[in-house]
């Protein structure tokens, strides 16, 4: 019944073939079936559960938990789970805008520089790139401290307190962010400008091209394959970052990461952490989503 | 727009400070002869040196390179062999789309999901093996999790940019499938695989989230311990293990650099 075929120089019959495409593709799609879809489903269900009296699961279905994430609980209508998912959107948004910002001067600058020490600045992005998030979150600590100048200027301006750090507060957030995410922009940003066309950019400026427009017009279309990557990269994870606003924002400034960490951690209610994180994984889609309707055809990888 | 405008050559030099200036504090701090505070107080190594008397440190550094080791081996293993069956055989459209999601779960959701996941499916299937308590078994399927995605997207690349030729040649050669594998393929794949591997151990070694969620108190690996003693307040032994972490960092970062800047 199965028939016999030629596949890449080798006579073999399609049953044959796919039994031992199944033996390579059977212990990692295993792995990943047991270790990763099958959690994230049982998350899913887990979602609509209840927590009992000790933080244990109660399977008993309910929106409960979903009702709470949009604010209805006991005691009426109340806007603060809402408020820390579209501060989440908000952070993540900026620290891509700000990312974005500060990356193309700094793709151009690297680009410029003649081909032996291009690889000197390259590597330098790499760097914090493949640095601990820990240590490059808390790093800030030592720049905010009250003893050294930015935060006596701020005492000084009558922000903060004298004496006190300039952290934790939503600055410091931002700050310890586009750090964070900076070389997520700056290295696929930087494939695409290395390529850059510069001849259409000077066609562009003898034509009278105001800046904006040769931006706009010469560098952005050019540009865009990386810049999407880029901006992928940064906006998914920064929507779900946990230990930059643990360390850097404190009680003040709380993201969605903090709250799925919180319901994981002291308050035991895996179910309501479940339903967050139920959130923060539609958000993800959706972006994802936009993301493949305005770039067909870009590869993360 | 010229691209060395002196603007621009400003704002690049100026965002390079930013990327930096943190790290160079916790470096010069880390050297400093006082424990309380950021006065300067002069240069010190005592820092380094009491790291290494540190119980607690030793284990935490032991922790993260088992970790870190056995979860790139076996990630390395099933990624490969998984991008072989992706790549190699005649799937139909529909399963290499539905295989393709999969794969790209781990690397396009935040991982604080993939965190939470976990927590909850080994807390069930600790009603049954008792084995999934949390610690560095968890930790490692954790890792093993996501790097086997990366790993597997890193070969499939390379297989795909090896194109099929040298394959066919051997098989009209008469080889044989597993000879095949051993001595045309796999050498053939080999700096992907190594590619993938070294890709692997350095997600593992920087990973936080996972292994936070996941570990047990006898489990703590180097970020657990840093981000649990910072919360507690910053100390010049601190600044020291972090500056090596930082440094052993800039050394693999650039051994790999050079390794596949030559080919």
């Amino acid at each position: 019944m199965s028939k016999l075929l030629v596949w890449y120089g080798e006579l073999t019959t399609s049953r044959n073939l796919s039994k031992r495409g199944l033996m390579f593709l059977s212990p990692g799609m295993l792995w990943l079936l047991i270790f990763l879809v099958l959690p994230g489903l049982v998350l899913i269900l887990v979602s609509f559960a209840g927590r009992g009296a000790y933080g244990e699961l109660v399977w008993e279905f309910n929106l409960e938990n979903y009702k709470r994430l949009t604010g209805f609980g006991i005691f009426g209508w109340t806007s603060d789970y809402l408020m820390i998912v579209w501060r989440s959107v908000w952070v993540a948004f900026v620290t891509t805008a700000l990312s974005v910002a500060l990356s193309y001067p700094l793709c151009f600058f690297i680009a410029g520089r003649p081909e032996r020490t291009r690889y000197l600045w390259l590597t330098l992005v790499i760097i914090p790139f493949w640095t601990n998030m820990v240590i490059r979150t808390y790093a800030w600590f030592l720049i905010l401290a009250p003893e050294l100048p930015f935060a006596k200027l701020a005492a000084f301006l009558d922000f903060i307190p004298a004496g006190s750090p300039l952290y934790p507060n939503a600055f410091a957030v931002y700050l310890g962010m586009v750090s964070m995410f900076l070389p997520f922009v700056t290295l696929p940003l930087y494939s695409s400008v290395e390529r850059l066309d510069w001849e259409l950019v000077e066609a562009a400026q003898d034509l009278y091209a105001s800046r904006v427009r040769v931006f706009m017009q010469a560098i952005l279309p050019q540009t865009l394959p990386g810049l999407s990557v880029g901006v992928i990269l940064t906006f998914v994870p920064a929507m779900g970052m946990f230990v930059v606003p643990d360390l850097l924002g404190g009680a003040k400034y709380m993201l969605v990461g903090n709250l799925i960490q919180q319901q994981f951690g002291a308050s035991r209610d895996w179910a309501f952490g479940a339903a967050i994180s139920m959130g923060l994984m539609v958000l993800t889609m959706f972006s994802l989503y936009l993301y493949r309707r305005r770039s067909k055809g870009v590869d993360f990888v | 727009m010229n691209r060395s405008h002196p603007l621009i050559t400003a704002l690049a030099i100026l965002t390079m400070g930013f990327l930096y200036l943190p790290l160079l504090a916790v470096a010069v701090f880390s050297v400093n002869a006082t424990k309380y505070g950021l006065v300067w107080k002069g240069f010190t190594l005592d820092w380094y040196i009491k790291l290494f008397s540190n119980e607690l440190i030793l284990t935490a550094a032991w922790n993260t390179l088992v970790l870190a080791v056995v979860s790139t081996l076996i990630a390395t293993v099933l990624g490969t062999v998984l991008a072989i069956g992706m790549d190699r055989f005649p799937w139909s459209k529909r399963t290499n789309t539905t295989l393709d999601l999969i794969l790209h779960l781990p690397v396009v959701i935040p991982d604080i999901i993939l965190a939470a996941a976990l927590v909850v499916a080994f807390g069930l299937l600790r009603i049954v093996f008792s084995a999934f308590e949390p610690g560095l078994l968890n930790m490692i399927i954790g890792h093993i999790t996501f790097q086997v995605a990366f790993v597997a997207l890193v070969v499939r690349s390379r297989l795909v940019s090896l194109g099929r030729e040298v394959e066919e040649a051997a098989r009209d050669l008469f080889a044989s499938t597993s000879y095949l594998l051993r001595r045309v393929t796999l050498p053939l794949l080999l700096p992907g695989i190594v590619a993938g591997g070294m890709l692997a151990f350095t997600l593992s070694l920087d990973d936080f989230v996972i292994s936070f969620f996941t570990a047990g108190p006898d489990s703590v690996t180097l970020p657990l311990y840093i981000f649990a003693a910072v919360r507690r307040g910053v100390t010049p032994q601190i600044h020291a293990l972090s500056t090596l972490v930082l440094l052993v960092t800039i050394i693999l970062v650039v051994g790999v650099e050079r390794m596949t800047r030559k080919k």
